[in-house]
């Protein structure tokens, strides 16, 4: 039920009062509307995550890179010394 | 970047796994709080990458398992009304009742709808004048900012056909009480990560420092889980219980602070009753002030049998990690998805569904199946 899937934000309509404020997000060819409420940063491009009907979250795209980051760099040491990966 | 299948890497997985296998010295076990987590583990085959040392057990993190099924029982009468449309998530209609589940009461005729989100049901209140719309406001905090803003924008527009029957809970409350329980073998948690994309995760804090135990808020792909389980384990073994947050790219150290303001306003924090966990004291939310005239529970007076458990289910253990689905007797013989004694078994999140559906049975190998595009 906590499940909430990223979806990129398409067009936003603004209705005056923020709490209605919403959005259509592109979840890999499906488009639905989305309630931005939460969302106040939410900007066309940006990838949000969304949760029945409500996006709760704007994805940091720099952060998303971060565990490939990490094996980069663990993959880098290992190479420095010689062990094969498991 | 899609932010999804890039995290189901299966030599990504294996190169995260073997990390995890360089650092651990020792048994440990390790609970995931969220049902989703346990699907992706048990799906995926994450145990049988993972070094034997590593012991998972699978936390209360499912909404519908624990709604009390006192509750259920209400839902059901409300949706056997004449003048009422009951909307739910997909995942309640099975869940058993004491006599009845949703889906029996629909096959006999009540109008049961399905919803994807809680402003949905507010839309069909919207156009049914003439019928009492309740909605079941189930779910752990992620779910608290949209069912909130239902009420809100119920009581904002004047709705006065709709209702919420709310059995909202909260994830820190429980893992206090599993912790000081005299039974508690967990060594470390994977915070779930959607929750704590709402509240942040400055609350778990003083629950790392006062029962010293790492918390690491963590995500839902394989990747992730790999992932949570490393930061997990090198504090272990290093002797460190902090908070730390492996799901940075969707959670912020204080949370979305719009939707946290906009839960105060229209809930407060309760006890709550968890199925098979019994009361936890201020682990919930009611509706409060003003958004009162929505509760679901005041408005339809309940009079009925006292709620029975099947006395074979042993999902309280299992919840609180004690026990494996597999250990139930009653698992996959007298209890299936289709048939179910307890909730467990009926959840997207539930534990018992995740080792029916991916066949997961003690000491039996499971393929890894980590870059399939299908899931739920």
């Amino acid at each position: 039920m906590c499940l909430a899937v990223p979806g990129r934000v398409v067009e936003i309509t603004d209705t005056g009062d923020i709490a209605f404020r919403v959005g259509k997000v592109d979840f890999g060819g499906i488009r639905k509307e989305v309630n931005l409420a939460y969302t106040p940063e939410a900007e066309v491009g940006k990838y949000v995550l969304v949760h029945v009907g409500f996006a709760i979250s704007v994805i940091d795209e720099e952060e998303a890179q971060r565990v490939f980051k990490i094996l980069e760099e663990m993959g880098a040491v290992e190479e420095e010394l010689g062990e094969i990966p498991q | 970047m899609k932010f999804l299948s890039e995290y189901r890497d299966q030599k990504a997985a294996e190169q995260l796994a073997g990390a995890i296998r360089k650092k651990v010295t020792r048994r440990w076990t390790i609970m995931e709080i969220c049902g989703g987590q346990t699907h992706t583990i048990v799906k995926s085959g994450l145990e049988d990458l993972l070094p034997r040392e590593i012991n998972l057990v699978h936390g209360p993190g499912c909404p519908v398992c624990v709604t009390p099924i006192e509750l259920i029982d209400k839902a059901v009468a409300i949706a056997r009304r004449p003048d009422a449309i009951f909307c739910s998530f997909g995942d309640m209609l099975r869940v058993p009742g004491s006599a009845k589940s949703l889906f029996d009461a629909k096959a006999e005729g009540a109008d049961v709808r399905i919803v994807y989100s809680p402003l949905d049901a507010l839309k069909l209140a919207k156009q049914n004048p003439q019928k009492q719309v309740a909605f079941f406001a189930v779910g752990f905090e992620t779910t608290a900012p949209a069912n909130a803003m239902a009420a809100w924008q119920a009581d904002h527009d004047r709705v006065e056909n709709f209702s919420l029957l709310v059995s909202h809970v909260l994830v820190p409350p429980a893992m206090e009480a599993l912790l000081s329980s005299h039974n508690c073998v967990v060594k470390g948690f994977l915070a779930a990560g959607h929750v704590c994309t709402i509240m942040g995760f400055e609350g778990y804090l003083p629950i790392a420092a006062k029962y010293e135990v790492p918390i690491v808020v963590t995500g839902f792909e394989p990747l992730d889980i790999l992932d949570g389980i490393l930061m997990t384990v090198s504090q272990l073994e290093e002797g460190r219980h902090e908070v730390e947050n492996q799901y940075a790219r969707a959670v912020r150290r204080q949370g979305n602070r719009p939707a946290q303001k906009r839960i105060a306003e229209v809930f407060e924090i309760v006890p709550r009753q968890w199925r098979g966990l019994g009361e936890i004291p201020a682990s919930g939310f009611q509706l409060r002030g003003r958004f009162q005239k929505y509760d679901a529970n005041r408005r339809f007076p309940f009079s009925g049998e006292p709620a029975r458990e099947s006395p074979e289910c042993i999902s309280g253990m299992i919840l609180q990690g004690l026990r494996k689905p597999h250990e139930c007797a009653a698992f996959g013989v007298k209890c299936t998805p289709e048939n179910p004694l307890g909730a467990p078994m009926v959840s997207s999140e539930g534990a018992c569904a995740a080792y029916y559906h991916y066949g997961r049975r003690q000491n039996q190998f499971v393929q890894p199946e980590l870059s399939s595009p299908a899931r739920r």
